[in-house]
């Protein structure tokens, strides 16, 4: 089945890019943007039909690999 | 003295560190990132580069490569490990050293002559160094050095800070921080010294005519703090 990870920065950790693209939308014209965070999104399918296990191995992907603690944080969405 | 340099997937540093530490009398062997097995050395250095094209984060395939379980038990038996530039990227990434390296605050590439201070001296790699400030070489676009604050309050409390970036008189500041490092650190130690990351190039300062000998001075001090 389809699980996908969602890679976000944490709230402290300074984002330029997402400024950079919050001051090319404003410039744009789309001035009602407060902030804009960038993030990374994979979409894994794993040799798995169970739910729980295949968000559990994908949990384990982020964790040790797909996101750096340190700066990320991880949501998994089930897709399929 | 016996030096490995481990040569991932698009290093490009590997070479140039070869030089200089032959130059400077280490007997040095390139090792390959898919190796299992380090040979018997005295140092072992992670060189500069854009390993697996920076994909994910820079370092972070590097650091999962089979030769870094052998690098990693190296470094926790106590073994010298150096990280320079892509190679630091690699160390924040498997652990060995806090922190992390994020994207240049004003998202350029940055490929300039630096002034670092050495801030520890109470370890091999700049123990007997008779200058405080060096000028190395810096070239990268994610050397941001970043670490949560209670992660800089013990990097503080156990001396682990090695180099800062700052002026020709060693003066630390805002202005001549390049990339946006939080306290200009430009260089860092695991908690037992034996580890030592930087995003600065020593190797690229080893000729009076091209560059300039900062990076000879800390070679052969560290040499000789080796035998």
């Amino acid at each position: 089945m389809k699980v996908s990870a969602v890679i976000t920065l944490k709230k402290d950790v300074l984002d330029p890019q997402g400024k950079v693209i919050h001051e090319t939308l404003d410039g744009m014209g789309f001035n009602s943007v407060n902030e804009v965070r960038q993030g990374k999104y994979f979409e894994i399918d794993v040799k798995e039909n169970d739910p729980k296990k295949a968000k559990d191995l994908v949990e384990d992907m982020c964790k040790k690999l797909l996101a750096n603690l340190v700066i990320e944080n991880y949501k998994i969405i089930e897709t399929q | 003295m016996k030096s490995s340099v481990i040569t991932f997937p698009g290093s490009n540093c590997d070479r140039d560190m070869d030089v200089a530490l032959t130059k400077f009398g280490f007997k040095n062997k390139m090792v390959w990132h898919n190796d299992q097995e380090l040979p018997k050395s005295d140092l072992i250095v992670l060189p500069g580069g854009f390993s697996y094209g920076d994909y994910l984060r820079c370092g972070s395939m590097a650091s999962k490569s089979k030769i870094m379980h052998s690098v990693i038990n190296y470094a926790k038996s106590g073994g010298l490990v150096m990280g320079i530039c892509n190679g630091f990227q690699i160390l924040v990434e498997s652990g060995l050293v806090p922190g992390v390296l994020l994207r240049n605050k004003y998202l350029q590439f940055i490929c300039k002559n630096v002034y670092v201070k050495v801030e520890n001296k109470e370890n091999t790699f700049f123990k007997n160094l008779d200058k405080k400030v060096l000028e190395f070489h810096i070239a990268h676009n994610e050397g941001n050095y970043f670490c949560t604050s209670d992660q800089l309050k013990e990097i503080e409390d156990n001396n682990q800070i090695a180099i800062y970036y700052c002026d020709q008189n060693g003066n630390t500041n805002d202005q001549i921080n390049p990339n946006g490092s939080i306290k200009n650190i430009a260089g860092i130690f695991n908690k037992e010294k034996n580890v030592l990351g930087m995003m600065p190039h020593p190797e690229r300062m080893i000729d009076e005519s091209l560059s300039g000998e900062d990076g000879s001075i800390f070679f052969k001090n560290l040499l000789n703090n080796i035998k």
